[in-house]
């Protein structure tokens, strides 16, 4: 027991620590979101949904990863074998990895500043790198099947992916201009009084329109359609390489929502600057609406039917993007006109 | 420190690794995929130099622009592996007088800087702002956008016209495309879209 505490003193350890109790919650919240999406698609469809293993089905989600585990992988003949086998595992490093800089709480008990794990000056450009990195996962386990149907769905998803990301940075770079920080935890601190999603409401749809599109999620998940080209991407995927792209694809889900409470909802804080709200630690307030966000991936993907490719296409490019950019250039000449700019 | 210098070591080895198989893989894209490990790499010593804005930048724009179309182009090519193979050694020579020119260049620069050349006196010394108080972007930004402020919007400028170029050159017209047109549709009303006929019993329409 004293080993321990020696160990989880001296720096190293530290990290280590702090990487395990961000990188466990994370995967356990990952598992129950995939059960989440079960029972809240089966509630809008009046269905129960998994209820059988554990009580209300509860351990689901590990029945789901030991029949994964023992199951066969199998690699397609004629595939590039290495690419093919380290694609899933890309995914669901940049998953994890991402995790890194986003600040779920601050100061109280457990440390003086805020609570992550590499608070660096660059942080949303780390973030907005690694995202963009995301789509490699995808492109690789794409042409590495040697297959048709996942090529396509390869490339449908790159094309939508890099697609969304310019709008998703010109709306990063309006919230930016407010903060005058790369920061992530400048960027919570910055709306201690005032949340970005009411003076920046219009934007925080755009953005979650965008990171459905960003995720392969419904109504944007054409890479997957299965009545076009059967699974997508990882067709040809099967035992514990499909599990970490599923774990990959749900963690980024996560990982996009909590981007979003960092960057519109307010973080950590709570809604009102109230004592028996703020008593409550920021952490909770941040899981509490990261699960909101979460959620209503859920019920987007329960009530919205698939898009087309080509509208797709035309609501990234011709009305997000002329959007976003007309946003960044007022947001820009509200700020110079009253004097509001930070650092000035 | 020893952390640092044990980073430095692991990222210029797969640096050079990966930069050594570009070129030595059989594969085109995995030659590609090579190419995206030895940038992401190099923007791992920029962060260990704490170029971190440039860093990122790196990886925003190459590993996640550039690279992603060349990765696109190359795997919608078909290239046959075999046969890009045959004139190495023609091109050989071309290759190794370019790479030879390079190192040249390169060993000039820094021999330069490390022998301190007389006329490099002659180069105003620019304030470098601590670490601490001013961060990378902020510092960028403040020489970009006050200083060099004609050449990046001559810069921006020269990408304009590129990207415009690119479209005009590409885009055409084509004639009996069926394509939707949203405005029409949704601006339609009952009264243009049906029209209701009395039909007399006997008498088609």
């Amino acid at each position: 027991m004293v080993d321990i505490v020696k160990f989880l003193i001296n720096p190293f350890g530290t990290m280590i620590g702090g990487i395990l109790m961000l990188l466990v919650p994370i995967l356990i919240g990952v598992a129950y979101y995939t059960y989440a999406e079960r029972r809240v698609i089966a509630a809008a469809q009046l269905r129960k949904g998994p209820n059988v293993v554990g009580p209300f089905g509860l351990l689901q989600p590990f029945a789901d990863a030991v029949k994964l585990l023992f199951k066969e992988t199998i690699v397609p003949a004629g595939s590039s074998r290495f690419v093919f086998i380290i694609a899933p595992m890309l995914t669901f490093v940049l998953a994890m990895v991402a995790w890194a800089v986003i600040p779920v709480g601050e100061g109280g008990w457990f440390a003086d500043g805020p609570w992550v794990i590499a608070d660096i000056n660059v942080g949303v450009l780390y973030l907005f790198a690694i995202s963009s990195m995301g789509v490699y996962g995808i492109i690789m386990a794409g042409w590495a099947s040697n297959s048709k149907y996942p090529f396509i769905g390869a490339l449908r998803s790159a094309a939508q992916m890099v697609s969304y990301e310019v709008s998703m940075g010109l709306i990063i770079v309006s919230v930016i201009v407010c903060v005058g920080s790369f920061n992530l935890s400048d960027v919570v601190r910055a709306q201690k009084d005032l949340w970005y999603v009411i003076p920046h409401f219009p934007l925080f749809i755009v953005f979650f329109v965008s990171i459905l599109a960003e995720t392969n999620r419904a109504p944007f998940d054409l890479p997957e359609g299965e009545s076009e080209i059967v699974a997508g991407f990882f067709l040809e995927y099967s035992s514990m390489s499909f599990a970490l792209f599923f774990l990959g694809e749900y963690a980024n889900m996560l990982l996009m929502c909590a981007i979003t409470t960092v960057l519109f909802l307010g973080g950590w804080y709570a809604p009102f600057d109230v004592a028996w709200l703020t008593w409550i630690p920021g952490v909770i307030w941040f899981a509490l609406k990261v699960c909101l966000l979460a959620f209503v991936f859920l019920w987007v993907r329960a009530t919205v039917p698939r898009y087309r490719y080509d509208q797709l296409m035309r609501l990234g490019w011709k009305i997000f993007l002329p959007f976003t950019l007309f946003w960044v250039i007022a947001t820009a000449g509200v700020l110079v006109a009253f004097g509001w700019l930070p650092n000035a | 420190m020893a952390i640092a210098a044990l980073s430095f070591y692991v990222f210029a080895f797969i640096t050079l690794f990966a930069a050594v198989n570009v070129i030595f893989a059989r594969n085109p894209v995995h030659s590609v995929l090579f190419l995206i490990l030895s940038f992401f790499s190099s923007a791992g010593l920029f962060v260990l130099m704490g170029a971190e804005f440039l860093a990122m930048v790196l990886v925003i724009v190459y590993v996640g622009a550039v690279a992603v179309l060349f990765l696109f182009v190359v795997m919608m090519l078909d290239v046959e592996v075999v046969a890009s193979r045959k004139g190495v050694a023609r091109y050989a020579s071309v290759g190794g007088l370019v790479g030879g020119l390079l190192l040249v260049e390169l060993v000039l620069i820094v021999g330069g800087r490390v022998g301190g050349l007389p006329n490099q006196t002659a180069a105003p010394v620019l304030p470098i702002p601590e670490m601490a108080e001013r961060t990378n972007t902020q510092a960028l930004g403040d020489v970009l956008y006050t200083d060099y402020i004609l050449l990046f919007q001559t810069a921006g400028m020269i990408l304009l016209v590129a990207m415009v170029g690119a479209i005009v050159l590409t885009l055409r017209k084509r004639s009996g495309v069926k394509r939707q047109n949203i405005q029409k549709q949704t601006l339609r009303t009952i009264d243009e879209a049906v029209e209701l006929k009395k039909v007399e019993p006997g008498s088609g329409l």
